[in-house]
């Protein structure tokens, strides 16, 4: 069985990021970049199943413009067998991108499609399911366990209150939580094999997929600020403040 | 104009998600239909009839929609798609599994977790971990959009309105339930509660997380949440962790105890009312956001918080 793994080239989580002056959206120059952290959990979680013989090969996708190769790269490190990029610039929605994924899954004929439940950046959390509804699959979201056995998987997914276990028929689109894995780090040998491995370049147009935006972003702004407050000195000052603040 | 709104239940009650999605739908103007998807859920669907702002409510029942498989609940809501202009639902567990399977199954851009309504389809919505706040124009003529229920009041009582009993397709049989844990608290939902005390990595043990918060918690009546660095070192259950992955509070009092303050924690919390922190590190970044804060060792300020309570 392959298993596809979908990633996102996303603004690293430490960075604090800025909205620009004008409006027009987040200030990307001389950002650091990296891959999506809930898309690092589900290229560990590919490598685990293929290290447990439940999988045969791991194959990375992502969509993106120039610097992209590089998360692919990142995750061919990891240990990633290889990668496909298709080229694109401009904001693609998730319904493009797994429009475009869809096209990918049909050519691979992975028994997976493993991806991040949301990516930092647009926090839409939409590319899974959107993905496993265009091809007709089951899905599994927020996976904190994920066990493959012959044509099925056990999905435990994070719910209100707890976990809830699934069973889905293979081929299934399985989406992670933060609690699915802990990614490992590509040692300096994998990092130079990597080098070698391939990455196949596509285009959007290649699948004939439109990737025109259907959302018009009129405005990025600044969320309102906090101002900070006062310290306060012990903890009768603090109910007496609470106090005088109606909450208590 | 007319809005489906799918409600997030477990079949007895409504989340309060729900409620709070009610007013945002009827902010899109029009009718607004709920649908109760479930298993015996007449009590749910009774409780949504109840809610000020609900039209009709439509009751669909089968063993597979029992426990919101989002496979047959998805081709439910397309089933019905085709009389309204607006498709809804909390940004909450159930909703975000099921929403973006019906919006790709109807070719359709989500608005994914709108904070705020401009024009019926001209909505607000942080991104980058509340960092930044997008303006967005949906262009598709048929609306999918979740719901953040902490940027909008619960809906009152009203009605009650007619319930409908609605057909549900024949399901593919893609998924299927096999169990499911869930801890049964006595605490109000930490989504809903009006206070929330959080904890951080700083209780150093799951022992002491309990041990330190859960008395101030009965006395207040409040909700506990966690920072994600407690969640990952075992002292909360994962549903506590609030932040941009878990979940968003929007409480009148949120109280950060031995919480640094991230910036991903702070997208799930820096729209309470009033913030306390309390840490021992002066510099930590949670002060910033904190209208009171108290710098200190947590082991001797919160036994002394519960007794002056």
């Amino acid at each position: 069985m392959k298993i596809l793994v979908p990633v996102k080239r996303v603004v690293d989580f430490n960075v604090k990021v800025r909205v620009k002056p004008d409006g027009s959206g987040i200030d990307l120059a001389n950002v650091k970049m990296a891959m999506n952290p809930f898309d690092e959990i589900a290229v560990e979680e590919a490598l685990r199943q293929k290290e447990a013989g439940k999988a045969t090969e791991v194959v990375l996708v992502s969509i993106g413009p120039a610097g992209t190769a590089e998360t692919i790269r990142t995750g061919l490190a990891m240990g990633a067998d290889r990668g496909i990029w298709i080229k694109a610039e401009g904001r693609i929605e998730p319904l493009a991108v797994a429009k475009l994924l869809k096209a990918v899954a049909l050519a691979e004929a992975p028994g997976l499609v493993i991806l991040g439940k949301q990516a930092i950046d647009d926090d839409a959390g939409q590319t899974g399911q959107m993905l496993a509804a265009l091809l007709g699959w089951a899905q599994g979201t927020f996976a904190s366990k994920l066990l493959v056995e012959g044509d099925a998987a056990t999905v435990t997914r994070e719910v209100d209150g707890g976990h809830e276990t699934l069973r889905l028929k293979l081929p299934a689109v399985v989406t992670t939580d933060l609690r699915l894995n802990e990614p490992r780090y590509a040692s300096l040998p994998n990092i130079m094999k990597a080098k070698k491995k391939p990455i196949e370049e596509k285009t959007a147009g290649d699948f004939g997929v439109d990737t025109t935006p259907r959302l018009k972003v009129l405005k990025t702004s600044e969320p309102s600020a906090r101002r900070a407050g006062i310290k306060v000195a012990s903890v009768a000052d603090l109910v007496g403040k609470l106090k005088e603040a109606g909450v208590l | 104009m007319t809005t489906l709104l799918l409600a997030e239940h477990d079949n007895a009650t409504l989340k309060d998600a729900t409620l709070r999605a009610v007013t945002a739908a009827v902010a899109l103007g029009g009718d607004v239909h709920v649908l109760v998807a479930g298993k015996e859920c007449g009590a749910a669907a009774t409780q949504a009839a109840g809610l000020s702002g609900v039209a009709k409510v439509l009751r669909a029942e089968s063993d597979d929609l029992a426990h919101q498989l989002a496979e047959p609940l998805a081709a439910l809501v397309v089933s019905l798609a085709g009389g309204y202009d607006n498709l809804v639902a909390p940004a909450a567990p159930s909703g975000k599994n099921v929403m973006p399977r019906v919006a790709a199954l109807l070719d359709v851009m989500q608005v994914s977790d709108i904070t705020k309504i401009l024009a019926p389809d001209t909505f607000e919505r942080p991104i980058y971990a509340g960092n930044a706040i997008e303006m967005v124009q949906a262009t598709d003529t048929t609306k999918v959009i979740t719901i953040r229920s902490a940027a909008f009041k619960a809906a009152g009582s009203g009605g009650p309105a007619p319930v409908e009993s609605v057909a549900v397709p024949a399901s593919a049989g893609l998924s299927s339930f096999v169990s499911a844990e869930l801890a049964t608290r006595d605490r109000p939902e930490l989504t809903a509660a009006r206070i929330v005390i959080s904890g951080g990595r700083a209780f150093q043990s799951a022992e002491n997380f309990r041990k330190y918060l859960e008395p101030i918690a009965d006395k207040l009546g409040a909700a506990i949440g966690a920072s994600r660095a407690a969640v990952d070192a075992g002292y909360a259950p994962n549903d506590f962790q609030v932040g941009q992955t878990g979940k968003v509070v929007a409480p009148d009092l949120y109280i950060a105890c031995g919480i640094s303050g991230a910036i991903q924690h702070l997208a799930g919390m820096k729209d309470a009312k009033l913030i306390v922190a309390i840490n021992k590190d002066a510099d930590a970044p949670i002060f910033q956001v904190a209208d009171f804060g108290l710098v200190g060792d947590l082991f001797t300020i919160l036994p002394e918080l519960e007794k002056a309570l």
